[in-house]
């Protein structure tokens, strides 16, 4: 027949190839979709800084510090918001209408690991999110607030944050029908990210107590709380441990429901 | 050589189902065969490609594929067969050539190998001059082509086509069917599903027939179609004589050498009778037991039985 058939292959599957295959693909593609990809996670934080600390500033509604003290908070923000839609939206089209996902399921890898996979995607782009956050917060604030000492705790929390988002995106992406896309949005995204403690410090609501409460069922708080931590660590904060181990644990919790949701849909 | 399909006491229910998709199916596949299975719109054949396949979960049964346990060990199972399902599931984020390589870099093969391959296939699929459009562009049919070029870039012992001509047009079909028998001539075992007759007989070496999840029948197209219904038919046209009636001349009429047995069609006087000899020698014995009940013959056709007639006598009249 052909050349190619008569040579003999030099194919090694394994499952440790066909992980990075399958995380090759999907960062390819987000290479092929970097406009995109850029628009999609900073556009929305940006508005926000630049209405919050530059519009609000300038009308002399809030103060300098409170720019220092918000950039973290949208990093953080943009960070867990990145890694839940990396994994959600696609994956909510890739099992219904596209079926795109089926021949990564039948790479010769164990199911769970073509879950695994998203989350170290969304860990991926949600970190480059950060890192693009930093630099344009600056542009846009004129000065961005900066603690060398606090760089790995910044990085360990970034992680643990974006998995915690990643997993959500996971447990929401094998749960919700596509039909219901826009139901995420409004009853999910919308909360997750005003309960999250990213505009506020969260010891500031001390004097309403009831919110105080409710913002610290969203994971999101902790990762703020520990970004600020960070980044600006004379804004009063909950204690960096409590923060990492809540992120570890609830990251832990959702990625469980996840895979669950994850195996569920794979195999029927 | 071990069996390239081995399917034993398969059961599969899907869950808030009362009934079984696939109830207690068996089959065996022989390396190098085009097997065919054969059955109306959920009947369970997909579900039965999607157990071996590594995609349903089986209820309980076994199944193996090129020698592995599916159940047990689904990764070693998916380096060695491949499958086109019965809807399209191309990656349209990647161009058709990006389709086959990424396919076989998720099976390990390093970059100029999986380079090479996808040229090699695009080009005997007809792809090549549309390989680096959008997925989005193809047709039914170029779709269907790259799916099945993509199946092959990792080397199957055995492939899987889901319905691969449902909703082709004649050119496609004949196409595909032709790049089957090519396939087997490589030492490929192919399994194919279908609910077409014409296409159940024209490619496979054997036919499973399904229905509700069982086995009706097995074999080869030609022996189905002897087995079940005899070799041929013959249509009379007949008007009974008064105090005569047609159930009377089609008792007569079965009395005769070489007819397995006859069936009244329709209401107007048609009987259809199966026969085992070959149709013409039997006109003239017919004719002469009407004609002794003085019975009117008006019409006489004969025919052999084809799949569809076993299809339609194993699975009834019934619309699904
Ligand atoms: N994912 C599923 N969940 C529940 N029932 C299903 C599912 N897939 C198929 N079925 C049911 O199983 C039966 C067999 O379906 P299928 O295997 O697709 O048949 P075929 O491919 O022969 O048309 C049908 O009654 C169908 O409704
Ligand atoms: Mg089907």
């Amino acid at each position: 027949m052909t050349d190619v058939d008569i040579r003999p292959s030099e194919a090694r599957p394994s499952a440790g190839r066909a992980f990075r295959a399958i995380l090759w693909r999907d960062v390819f593609v987000t290479g092929k979709e970097f406009w995109v990809f850029l628009a999609q996670v900073a556009l929305q934080p940006l508005f926000m800084l630049f209405v919050f600390a530059k519009v609000l500033n300038a009308g002399g509604y809030v103060t300098d510090d409170y720019a220092h003290l918000l950039l973290p908070g949208i990093v953080a923000l943009t960070a867990f918001l990145t890694a839940l839609q990396t994994v959600s939206f696609p994956l909510i089209m890739e099992f219904s209408f596209t079926r795109e996902i089926e021949d990564r399921l039948l790479a010769p890898l164990p199911t769970y690991l073509v879950a695994i996979e998203k989350l170290t995607l969304a860990i991926v782009r949600a970190l480059a999110s950060a890192v693009v956050m930093f630099p344009i917060g600056a542009l846009v604030l004129g000065s961005a607030p900066w603690h060398a000492d606090g760089l790995t705790l910044l990085v360990v929390s970034l992680i643990l944050g974006s998995w915690v988002g990643a997993g959500i995106g996971l447990a929401l992406g094998t749960m919700v029908p596509p039909s219901k896309i826009s139901v995420i949005f409004a009853v999910i995204l919308t909360p997750l990210m005003f309960t999250g403690a990213t505009q506020y410090p969260w010891k500031s609501l001390d004097s309403m107590r009831w919110f105080q409460v409710v913002t610290a069922f969203n994971p999101l708080t902790y990762l703020s709380e520990v970004v600020r931590a960070a980044v600006v660590p004379d804004v009063p904060h909950i204690a960096p441990w409590i923060c990492l181990l809540v992120l570890t644990l609830s990251g832990a919790l959702f990625t469980a429901i996840g895979i669950r949701g994850f195996m569920r849909r794979a195999l029927s | 050589m071990s069996a390239a399909v081995e399917v034993r006491d398969l059961v599969k229910r899907y869950p808030k189902r009362d009934v079984n998709a696939v109830d207690g199916l068996s089959f065996t596949v022989e390396p190098g065969e085009i097997f065919g299975l054969l059955g109306p719109n959920g009947a369970g054949k997909s579900t039965t490609i999607g157990v071996l396949t590594t995609r349903v979960r089986a209820t309980s049964g076994d199944a193996t594929v090129a020698g592995i346990d599916v159940v047990r060990d689904p990764v070693a199972a998916r380096r060695l067969f491949a499958v086109v399902p019965q809807q399209s599931n191309l990656d349209r984020s990647l161009t058709p050539r990006q389709n086959l390589a990424f396919h076989a870099a998720y099976h390990g093969y390093p970059r100029a190998e999986r380079n090479a391959r996808a040229a090699t296939l695009l080009d005997e699929f007809g792809l090549a001059e549309q390989a680096d459009v959008k997925v989005d562009w193809y047709s039914g049919g170029m779709a269907q082509r790259l799916m099945i070029a993509r199946a092959m870039m990792h080397e199957p012992r055995v492939l899987f086509l889901d319905e691969p001509t449902t909703g082709l047009d004649p050119q496609s079909r004949i196409f595909m069917w032709e790049r089957v028998r090519d396939l087997r001539s490589r030492g490929v075992t192919v399994v194919l599903t279908t609910h077409d007759m014409d296409e159940a007989a024209e490619m496979s070496d054997r036919v499973g027939i399904v229905d509700h999840g069982k086995l009706l029948a097995l074999d080869t197209p030609a022996g189905l179609t002897r087995g079940v219904a005899g070799q041929g038919v013959l249509d009379l046209s007949v008007t009974p004589a008064a105090g005569d009636d047609t159930d009377k001349l089609i008792a007569a009429l079965t009395d005769v050498a070489g007819v397995s047995r006859g069936e009244p069609v329709g209401n107007n006087g048609s009987i259809r009778l199966y026969v085992t000899a070959e149709p013409e020698t039997l006109i003239g014995p017919a004719v002469t037991v009407l004609t002794s009940r003085s019975a009117t013959v008006t019409d006489v056709h004969m025919g052999s039985t084809t799949l569809e007639d076993v299809f339609i006598d194993l699975t009834g009249r019934a619309l699904r």
